[in-house]
């Protein structure tokens, strides 16, 4: 089945500069009860972003006219704990396409990809520049390109590339779907499995 | 050039390997619960496949049931209906379901061990990261997200880079008091929540040979925790007798084999590791965490680092954290009130935790500011326990003994630590509000759990444990 396809993107961006953002902070438990995949941006941040009377935090970056884009911008070790994939979901179904961190959690980051949610992983130092940008003019323009595999400041012309999994990569720009790739190989999965009896 | 437990198993698995893409890793046994299969199982439906291989799944209701008064309607309405898709599902395509009122239902990570699904040399994978308890036995296990649990239902196999390969060697004698929990927990707390991203990690060494099944588990179970792919440690006698008998081990015969074979596993004494960590023992003591990550862990006499004491870069986090635990700079818990004590999870909700436990609270009474929960992993490790007449102490301590799921370890059911509530847990995340909104988690062990339960205050077991001389 096709999936979403990513190329490059151009836009403003939102800075959520916290270390350790853990897969519970971006889509709480009690939001697992859905037996859907749609609707979970509802609750992206939701402990973060509403109050218990849901009433939207004023201090939280989300709720904060200034920002907004397609691009999350966040500390390291983005994605950590749960292996929820509702938290990708999330993020997508709220209007994310890409999520910028120096370090990213291996299985948010292979559940993120598995839903045309770019995971980019850049240098601690050009995450500081990334911040910084963002900081100086909230509406500086970002462009993430998948298919060269680099991140630019687009004011500033200062880039940096980044590391993709090819086989994700073609996935991702292509729309290609790993288990239909899987399928087409289903005679080997056969034949493994008659070389164990 | 030698070879690491982990290639061994993992070239043993794979179908296909081709460069440039993922390994394509055959599944053994794959396990699901109510949370993270219906989108899968909706997927399935779309594309008109059915599971392909239905006899290597595995399914269990843990995360949304009620440890109280199981045998009524879930009252919870989208829990309920979580819970009643998994049956249907499970119905529609073939598959082995441990539900509510079966006598192997319990914790996912609990029962596959316990039922002698998990053995040494496989492959297991679930939608939960704590999937990671399996490799205890030998075996190569992680969690994995809904679309690749579609993917595994379809197909009994899953696209896979293979991980670098870390070993963890801890050596030497645990003082009294200090158990699996203080191990993982220390481990932790000195390479951080993402020091093990990326690899598969193997723990070795005598005190980790040392250890009972159940304590692998706790071990293994924890590393997801500070970021590693799976965590295993290789099988040997301890594995062996306890795999032996169990429902689904192998018998007669097919025993034997699965014995030779499962001798054979352990990296040779040349393998290589892209990296090796060791720790003693005699450096450990009974650990808890006072933030709001698991690498944000102290032994219990210890103070709470100094916000100065970071970079500055990783200042903000950490204040964060120390607001939302509402503590400060260079506290000491020791001596803190704490309002809950939850033990149970799938890190420690398993016989011997509550063997452990038990024995400890004998004759003794939970303090009045504390509200105890004991929930046991599985409906055998229940009734086990009131086998062994372990209700009736707990009972008698204030502790009652509830019936099995995941509970407030995550608090999908009613099983919720209030806001702004401390509660010193035996579970494996204190993330904010994980055990419920605004709940403040101190992770320990099972025995520091009774421990603080017992005085109602953060508590260093090895206070009771020179007066009682109680062997841990």
């Amino acid at each position: 089945m096709a999936t979403k396809i990513f190329k490059h993107i151009q836009t403003s961006a939102v800075p959520l500069p916290i270390e350790n953002i853990d897969t519970d902070q971006i889509i709480p438990a009690r939001f697992l009860k859905a037996t859907t995949r749609e609707g979970f941006g509802n609750n992206l941040f939701r402990d973060w972003r509403f109050d218990n009377d849901g009433n939207p935090k004023q201090d939280f970056i989300l709720n904060d006219p200034i920002y907004s884009g397609k691009i999350l911008v966040a500390g390291k070790n983005f994605g950590c704990g749960s292996s929820r994939e509702h938290a990708a979901w999330a993020l997508a179904d709220y209007g994310f396409d890409a999520v910028v961190s120096s370090f990213f959690a291996d299985i948010f980051k292979g559940n993120a990809l598995n839903n045309g949610l770019l995971p980019v992983q850049v240098s601690d130092d050009f995450l500081k520049k990334l911040f910084d940008a963002i900081h100086a003019d909230p509406n500086a323009v970002i462009e993430v390109n998948l298919v060269d595999q680099f991140i630019k400041i687009v004011a500033t012309g200062e880039q940096e590339s980044f590391e993709v999994n090819p086989y994700k990569k073609a996935c991702m720009t292509n729309g290609y779907d790993d288990i239909d790739y899987i399928l087409s190989k289903k005679e080997l999965v056969e034949e493994f499995e008659g070389s164990k009896e | 050039m030698g070879q690491t437990l982990f290639d061994k198993i993992w070239d043993a698995h794979v179908v296909s390997s081709n460069e440039g893409f993922p390994d394509i890793l055959y599944i053994d046994t794959h396990f699901i619960h109510e949370v993270t299969s219906p989108q899968a199982f909706d997927g399935l439906r779309a594309r008109g496949l059915p599971v392909f291989r239905p006899k290597q799944t595995v399914a269990t209701a843990d995360h949304n049931v009620p440890t109280w008064n199981q045998h009524l309607p879930i009252k919870e309405e989208l829990s309920r209906y979580q819970v009643d898709m998994l049956t249907k599902n499970c119905a529609e395509f073939g598959i082995e379901l441990y539900g509510l009122g079966h006598s192997f239902q319990g914790i996912v990570h609990v029962i596959g061990p316990e039922l002698g699904i998990t053995r040494p040399g496989g492959t297991y994978v679930c939608g939960d990261s704590h999937t990671s308890t399996h490799g205890a036995f030998g075996a190569i296990a992680f969690g994995i997200g809904t679309s690749q649990v579609e993917q595994v239902m379809a197909t009994q196999c899953l696209l896979q880079q293979r991980p670098k390969r870390m070993k963890i060697e801890v050596n030497g004698k645990l003082h009294k008091g200090v158990g699996a929990k203080d191990i993982i927990l220390y481990i932790i707390s000195q390479i951080s929540a993402a020091g093990g991203t990326g690899y598969a990690v193997e723990y070795a060494g005598d005190t980790i040979r040392s250890l009972s099944m159940e304590g692998r588990m706790t071990i293994c179970n924890m590393s997801i925790e500070m970021g590693a792919r799976c965590g295993l440690i290789a099988p040997d006698e301890t594995t062996i007798e306890y795999v032996k008998g169990r429902e689904f081990a192998p018998k007669g015969e097919e025993w034997d084999k699965a014995v030779a074979y499962w001798q054979t596993l352990y990296s040779d004494e040349d393998a290589k590791f892209d990296s090796v960590l060791s720790f003693k023992a005699e450096d450990i003591e009974p650990m808890i965490t006072y933030g709001t990550n698991p690498g944000m862990g102290i032994g219990v006499t210890q103070h709470v680092p100094q916000t100065a004491s970071f970079e500055q870069k990783e200042q903000g986090s950490y204040k964060k954290a120390l607001d939302y635990m509402g503590l400060h700079d260079d506290e000491q818990l020791l001596g803190k009130p704490i309002d809950y004590v939850f033990i149970g999870s799938c890190t420690n909700s398993r016989i011997e935790d509550l063997r452990q436990v038990a024995e400890f609270v004998k004759g003794k009474h939970k303090a009045d500011n504390v509200t105890v929960w004991v929930v046991p992993g599985s409906k055998q490790v229940q009734q086990q326990a009131i086998r062994e007449g372990l209700d009736k102490i707990f009972d008698a301590a204030g502790f009652p003994l509830r019936e099995p799921g995941c509970s407030a370890c995550l608090g999908m059911n009613e099983d919720k630590i209030p806001a702004g509530k401390y509660c010193v847990s035996t579970s494996n995340r204190n993330f904010e509000g994980r055990q419920g909104p605004n709940s403040r988690t101190f992770l320990a062990s099972p025995l520091t759990a009774a421990a603080s339960a017992i005085t109602g205050v953060v508590t260093d077991i090895r206070d009771f444990l020179s007066k009682e001389e109680l062997v841990n």
